[in-house]
């Protein structure tokens, strides 16, 4: 159980899970670039955030719903919980808006399965899926919080307590994924770490 | 790719910045003169009786975007900035090496390395493209000198000594300024480096661009989280940036030299647009800063290879490449700091 003091972002476990150097650029090295990308990311935010609450047949909608989790560590904001009426219990569903399209790697999918294990601790009910919407592809897509997405999300939560506070960043290793990433000029992956030949052939030449 | 930001430079007396939606307005006399969005800068440096509005520098601090407030001759008076940024881990490992002997030598050396590597190839520039115009001998001497100058630092250990060739390096480079000028010779004569103030021409020109270079290289310091005030090669003193000092070495010569340089070479500044005081301070008119900060501006804008990244690069991007570069040094990331080397 951690406590109150302990609590890390949520979005830090999707950071975590697409790149572990990405993750302590952000959350330990503090470095954010605000560029296109997270710019359109929070006007869309911003846009989830400004409707308060919804209600149509049998589903109701809470927006920007504050999330934690003592157990995991973890605190954060949900974009959409929706609640699902099922007999006499209204079951959470979260919702998750993405503005790209979906992603090779699980680590949407485990930021989704995190908010519903906050969701579960915090209500005390039993979560089976959730949604992810892309803006780029404007679909929804189902995700079911099976026993090996839960299993990967709680282990992946552990292993990002451990960085955060280890204040080590990792060395960077280049990838296909670095294409993608918004850090790219804060992280410079491709830098050479022998800085002191370069200092040589400066005092070599003439 | 990181985007080149532009620093907006307000010259016009009676200025008012003010925050228009996502963008910055400047109002002169009741009449915008100029919409710019934000998102586009990287600062704004207003000289003289240039006002801003509140809501404006909020903006401004939320987006990075640093605010400087200079004279009209280009002193420093105040910026204003948001919350520190960063990691205090970092700033904490920037005090500690730099209250190591051992650690605070080899970033001096690299620093210096930089800068003397920069002041030979100004020199060898020269020599390449005005053989013909100049002392060709004194020139090469120099170019000769500051190589041997460097050798002697690549063996140094001792701080003072370090010191020592630094002053050395810049008087060998100094002396042969003068052969680096080859237009307008009778209006524009250097013969020794003055700053306090500038007493002639050439010296008003090269104080106002550092002064706009150390303005860029600080900010940059602040922006990956390093504290400029605690520098390797510059002690510590009350009031004095040693960081940005230390970083902005390798800028000197290259940058704000050589635009000087290309400033009185091709006309673009004239004698006529210098002024000078009772105390015998030189300044310059308004038109010929404008002139100034536009060919600055300008030069901002060309793309390079960096020799160290061997990316394609901005050099208004190279005061943040470096600090950025100068902090992963200091995290570990890199057996020394590689300074920029111009060829």
């Amino acid at each position: 159980m951690y406590t109150e003091d302990d609590l890390i972002q949520l979005s830090a476990l999707q950071h975590f899970v697409f790149c572990e150097r990405q993750c302590a650029l952000i959350h330990i090295e503090r470095v954010w670039n605000e560029n296109l990308f997270t710019v359109e990311g929070r006007i869309m935010h911003e846009h989830v955030d400004a409707a308060k609450r919804e209600a149509r047949g049998g589903i109701r909608i809470e927006y920007g719903v504050p999330l934690r989790s003592l157990r995991l560590g973890l605190i954060g904001k949900a974009d959409a919980v929706e609640f699902h009426k099922e007999d006499d219990n209204w079951i959470p569903f979260p919702v998750e808006y993405k503005r790209g399209k979906p992603k090779p790697d699980n680590c949407d999918k485990v930021q989704l399965c995190a908010q519903a294990l906050c969701l579960e601790e915090m209500l005390n009910v039993e979560i089976p899926e959730g949604a992810l919407f892309y803006g780029r592809t404007r679909r929804r897509y189902v995700v079911a919080f099976d026993n090996a997405l839960r299993t990967e999300t709680e282990g992946a939560a552990r292993k990002l307590h451990a960085l955060i506070e280890s204040a080590v960043t990792p060395m960077a290793e280049y990838s296909d994924k670095c294409k993608r990433c918004s850090l790219l000029d804060q992280c410079l992956p491709r830098a050479s770490k022998k800085a002191s030949s370069y200092l040589m052939k400066a005092i070599e030449e003439d | 790719m990181k985007r080149h930001l532009n620093t907006l430079f307000v010259t016009t007396q009676g200025a008012y910045l003010s925050k228009d939606g996502e963008t910055v307005a400047v109002k002169v006399e009741d009449d915008i003169r100029l919409r710019t969005p934000v998102h586009t800068l990287g600062g704004i440096v207003c000289f003289g009786q240039v006002s801003c509005s509140p809501f404006l520098m909020g903006f401004c601090a939320e987006h990075g975007v640093s605010i400087s407030f200079l004279t009209e001759t280009g002193n420093f008076l105040a910026k204003v900035q948001g919350p520190v940024s960063g990691n205090v881990l970092l700033r904490r490992e920037q005090y500690r090496q730099a209250d190591d002997a051992k650690s605070s030598v080899e970033i001096a050396k690299a620093v210096l390395t930089g800068k003397i590597a920069n002041c030979r190839a100004v020199l060898s520039r020269a020599l390449r493209d005005h053989a013909e115009k100049i002392d060709f001998e004194a020139v090469s001497l120099a170019v000769n000198r500051l190589s041997g100058a460097l050798t002697k630092l690549h063996s140094e250990s001792d701080i003072e000594v370090i010191r020592g060739i630094e002053g050395e390096s810049a008087n060998i480079y100094f002396n042969v300024f003068d052969h680096l000028i080859t237009a307008q010779k009778d209006d524009f004569k250097f013969s020794v480096r003055n700053r306090r103030p500038p007493l002639d021409k050439v010296n008003c020109l090269l104080s106002f661009l550092y002064t706009i270079v150390m303005h860029d290289t600080r900010s940059a310091l602040e922006t990956v989280g390093l504290d400029p005030a605690v520098g390797y090669l510059h002690r510590d003193r009350p009031g004095r940036y040693g960081l940005a000092l230390d970083l902005m070495e390798e800028f000197r010569p290259v940058f704000a030299d050589r635009v000087a340089l290309s400033l009185i070479n091709l006309g673009q500044v004239q004698g006529k647009g210098f002024d000078k005081k009772e105390s015998g301070a030189v300044w310059m008119d308004d038109e010929t800063r404008k002139a100034v900060l536009v060919t600055y501006q300008k030069r901002k804008q060309d793309e390079i290879i960096h020799p160290f990244l061997k990316e394609k690069v901005t050099i208004g991007l190279l005061f943040h490449t470096q600090a950025l570069l100068f902090a992963r040094h200091l995290r570990g990331d890199m057996d020394a700091y590689p300074p920029f080397i111009w060829k």
